[in-house]
C-alpha cells in the first residue's frame, strides 16, 4: 500500500526525521489559510498523488504570496495530474500539501528497500539527489552508496556514519544526517514498510538535514498490525476496479486486452494470460478468485470482469485443489443466470470433482463453451473474442 | 526414492486442531502420510484424529520422534511457529499460510542461520501448496489424486500451476517423484536451488521441471547452478509474460520491480544457462516428454 507525501512525512517525523513545516489542504482557500498559519515568506504547493515526477508535470509550485498559494492549489485540485510515473490516465488530485519553502545547498538521495536477493534491508544513498534511482544506477553508479542491515541487530550508527561521510557532509551535518538515517530505518522497521524514499534529502545553508520529499510503501501482509497506517489508504489513487476487488478479497489487475480472465491461483492466472497471448489473443485482466470460490465470489468476479467494456469473451480456468469443480460450476451457472452474460464464455474445469463440474455446466443448457485443456481453453477464447 | 518426504517420514501438524488443519490432516492420512500427532498450545494431552496433541513442538518431537511439520498457523503467528519448529530440531517445516509479513520472514531466515548447515531446518513456503511425493506422502493441500509415481521432479512457485504441470505430464504417461511448492512470497524459506540440489542427488529423479514467475532473483540463481553443477536435464517455465511492470500479480512476490524480474528476461537467462524452456504453459508436458526422449534413462512407472 502506498501513502501520500504528507502522510509519509508525518510518519517519518514521528521517528525523528526532520521535515519542513507544512500541512495538508483539501481546498484552495484552505491552502492559503494553511500558508498564513505556517508563516514564512515562500511556500511550496505540492499535489498529493501516489506517483512521483510531479515537478516536471506542474504538480509542484513555488509561491510568494497567499494569493499565489490559493491560485496554485486551485489549479491542481480536482484535476488529473499526468506524470511520467502515472501512466496516460494520470491520478486525480484531491489534496495539496503546503510547505514552507527555503533555500538549500545540496540535494541528496536516500532510500530503504527490502532486498529480495540478500533477504535483508538495504539502504541506498547518493550525492545526486532529485534524480530517479533507476536513472542514477545507469548514469552515475559510482555515486551510489549502500549498506546492508543485519536483521538480528538492526542498522548500527557506524553504518549511518559511513553513509553520511560518504556523502561528503561536514561534521555538523553528519551528526544530523545520522539521526535522520537511523530514524528513517526505525520507521521502516517498526511500521513494516517495504520502501522508504527521501528524494531529495536536502542540506541547508545552516547545516540542517531535511526530508524535502518522502515516499513510503507498506507491506500489505503487515497492515493488520498497523491500523493507523492502514487508515491512510486513499482509494481515489487506485484503479476503481482494483479497489473494489480488494474489498472482496479478490486479486484483480486491469490490462488492455479483450479476453476477461477468471482463474484460481496467481501462477495459473498469469500462465493462462500468457497462453491467451500465445494463441494470438490479449488478456483484459488478471483475476485470482483464490481458494474458496463460492458462488458469491464467482458472481463478483464476473461482475468485475464485465465492468471492463473492452471485454469480448471470458475465460474461466479452474484447477481445483482445495476448491471443488462442482462448487465452481454451480457458481458459474448461477452467475450467468443472475447477471445475464452477453459475451461468449469458455469454461475449463480440472482437478477435484472435474467430471461432476463439467456435467453441471453441460446440464445447465446455457451457451457455455467447454474446454478440456489449457491450450484448448486459450484457443477457444481467442476464437470467441474474434467472432464476437 | 523421492525428496524431502516419503511414507515413513513422521509428520506433525502445527495448529493441528483448527478446521483447515483438521481437513487437510485427514486428506494427508488418507494419502498414506505418517501423521504422528500435532501441536496446539493449550490443548496438550488431548487426542485429535486418533493422534496425540501437544502444547509445544519440543514435547511433540520428544514423544513421537517427528522430523517434519506442516504449519497451519495464521499469518500473525506463523513466523513464531517456524522458529519454534527450528528450535525443536525438526528437519523440515512446510507452511501453507498466505499473508506473512515480509520482515517476519526475514527474521525467520536469520534465525535459521544460528544452526550449523547440517542441523539447519529447511522451511518450505510460505504461501505454497506444500510437498507431495507421489504415491507415498503428502505435506500440504494439493489434490493428491492428480499425481502419479514416476521420474520427474517438479519445483514451482505457484500451487495451481504445479498441478497443471503434473496433469499435463500424466496425460502423456509421465509421472513424478516429488512436487514442491516454494511459494509466491518475496522471501521464501527455501529456494528453487535448494530443491534442485536434492533432486540432483535423488537416484529416481531423471529430470526436473522448474516453474517460476515474475519478480525476484531465484530463477536466475538456480539456472546458473544447473549449468555449473547439474547432470540431469531441467525444463523451465516462467509465468507472467503479459504482466505489466510495477503491478503485483496476486502473489506478494510477483512484481516486476527491477531488471531481470520480467518473465522474458528470466526465460532468456534459463536458456542461456542451458535449460529447455517450455514455449507456453500449455506445453509443459510435451516439453518434458521431448527432453526425456533426448535423455533416455531408467523409467519407473506406477
Amino acid at each position: 500500500m502506498d501513502v501520500h507525501e504528507y502522510q509519509a512525512k508525518e510518519l517519518l517525523s514521528g521517528f525523528g526525521v526532520p521535515i519542513q513545516r507544512g500541512s495538508v489542504a483539501y481546498g484552495a482557500e484552505q491552502a492559503s489559510f494553511v500558508a498564513s498559519e505556517l508563516g514564512g515568506w515562500h511556500w511550496a504547493v505540492k499535489a498529493q498523488i501516489h506517483a512521483g515526477a510531479r515537478g516536471k508535470a506542474g504538480g509542484i509550485k513555488l509561491c510568494k504570496t497567499y494569493h499565489e498559494v490559493q491560485d496554485a492549489a486551485k489549479g491542481m485540485l480536482g484535476r488529473r495530474l499526468v506524470t511520467s510515473q502515472t501512466g496516460p490516465e494520470g491520478k486525480i488530485v484531491q489534496r495539496v500539501y503546503v510547505e514552507v519553502a527555503e533555500k538549500f545547498e545540496r540535494e541528496l538521495y536516500f532510500g530503504i528497500v527490502l532486498d529480495r536477493k540478500a533477504e535483508r534491508v538495504r539502504i541506498i544513498a547518493s550525492t545526486q539527489g532529485g534524480m530517479e534511482i533507476e536513472e542514477l544506477a545507469k548514469t552515475s553508479p559510482q555515486s551510489i552508496l549502500q549498506v546492508m542491515v543485519e536483521p538480528a541487530v538492526g542498522l548500527q550508527p557506524f553504518q549511518a556514519r559511513e553513509l553520511a561521510f560518504g556523502l561528503g557532509l561536514n561534521i555538523k551535518q553528519v551528526s544530523r544526517a545520522v539521526s535522520a538515517i537511523l530514524g528513517a530505518y526505525r520507521a521502516f522497521r517498526s511500521l513494516d514498510a517495504s520502501m522508504v524514499e527521501i528524494n531529495p534529502l536536502v542540506v541547508t545553508r545552516d547545516d540542517r538535514v531535511i526530508a524535502l520529499d518522502a515516499k513510503m510503501s507498506f507491506d500489505d501482509n503487515a497492515l493488520f498490525r498497523h491500523p493507523d497506517v492502514a487508515e491512510m489508504r486513499d482509494p481515489s489513487q487506485e484503479d476503481p476496479r482494483e479497489a473494489e476487488a480488494s474489498q472482496d478479497n479478490l486479486s484483480y489487475v486491469g490490462l488492455t486486452g479483450d479476453i476477461g480472465c477468471i482463474i484460481n491461483g496467481a501462477g495459473l492466472a498469469m500462465a493462462t494470460m500468457d497462453t491467451i497471448k500465445y494463441a494470438g489473443g490479449e488478456p483484459a485482466n488478471f483475476l485470482d478468485v483464490g481458494g474458496g470460490a463460492s458462488p458469491e465470489r464467482v458472481t463478483k468476479a464476473f461482475k468485475l470482469v464485465l465492468s471492463d467494456r473492452n471485454v469480448r469473451a471470458i475465460l474461466v480456468n479452474i484447477f481445483a485443489g482445495i476448491n471443488r469443480c462442482d462448487w465452481v460450476a454451480h457458481g458459474v451457472v448461477q452467475a450467468v443466470r443472475d447477471i445475464g452474460i452477453k459475451v461468449p464464455l469458455v469454461v475449463r474445469l480440472a482437478g477435484t470433482n472435474e467430471s461432476e463440474g463439467r456435467k453441471i455446466i453441460l446440464d445447465s443448457g446455457l451457451p457455455i463453451i467447454g474446454a478440456e485443456t489449457l491450450a484448448d481453453a486459450a484457443r477457444k477464447s481467442v476464437a470467441a473474442a474474434r467472432s464476437a | 526414492m523421492s525428496i524431502l518426504i516419503d511414507e515413513t517420514t513422521p509428520v506433525i501438524l502445527q495448529g493441528f486442531t483448527g478446521d483447515k488443519a483438521t481437513f487437510h490432516a485427514r486428506e494427508m492420512i488418507a494419502y498414506g502420510t505418517n501423521v504422528v500427532g500435532g501441536v496446539t498450545p493449550g490443548k496438550g494431552g488431548q487426542q485429535h484424529l486418533g493422534r496425540p496433541v501437544f502444547n509445544t513442538v519440543k514435547e511433540a518431537v520428544r514423544a513421537t520422534g517427528a522430523t517434519t511439520s506442516l504449519a497451519f498457523v495464521p499469518p500473525a503467528f506463523a513466523a513464531d511457529s517456524l522458529m519454534e519448529a527450528a528450535d525443536a530440531g525438526l528437519k523440515l517445516v512446510c507452511t501453507i499460510t498466505d499473508g506473512i509479513p515480509a520482515q517476519d520472514m526475514m527474521r525467520v531466515k536469520r534465525y535459521l542461520m544460528r544452526y550449523p548447515k547440517d542441523k539447519r531446518t529447511m522451511v518450505v513456503g510460505p504461501n505454497c501448496a506444500g510437498i507431495i511425493s507421489a504415491g507415498k506422502a503428502m505435506l500440504g493441500i494439493m489434490p493428491g489424486h492428480i499425481y502419479r509415481r514416476g521420474n520427474v521432479g517438479i519445483v514451482s512457485r505457484s500451487g495451481t500451476l504445479g498441478y497443471e504441470a503434473a496433469a499435463q505430464m500424466n496425460a502423456i504417461g509421465i509421472g513424478q517423484t516429488t512436487s514442491v511448492g516454494i511459494g509466491g512470497d518475496p522471501i521464501n524459506g527455501s529456494s528453487f536451488l535448494d530443491h534442485l540440489i536434492l533432486f540432483e542427488q535423488d537416484p529416481e529423479t531423471e529430470a526436473v521441471v522448474m516453474i517460476g514467475e515474475i519478480g525476484g532473483p531465484q530463477e536466475a540463481e538456480a539456472a546458473r547452478w544447473v549449468m555449473e553443477h547439474m547432470s540431469k536435464p531441467v525444463i523451465g517455465y516462467v509465468a507472467g509474460l503479459t504482466a505489466p511492470k510495477g503491478r503485483r500479480m496476486g502473489h506478494a512476490g510477483a512484481i516486476i520491480s527491477t531488471s531481470g524480474d520480467s518473465a522474458l528476461e528470466k526465460a532468456e537467462t534459463m536458456k542461456a544457462y542451458g535449460l529447455t524452456v517450455a514455449p507456453s504453459a500449455c506445453e509443459l508436458g510435451s516439453t518434458v516428454a521431448e527432453v526425456l526422449r533426448k535423455n533416455p534413462g531408467r523409467r519407473i512407472t506406477a
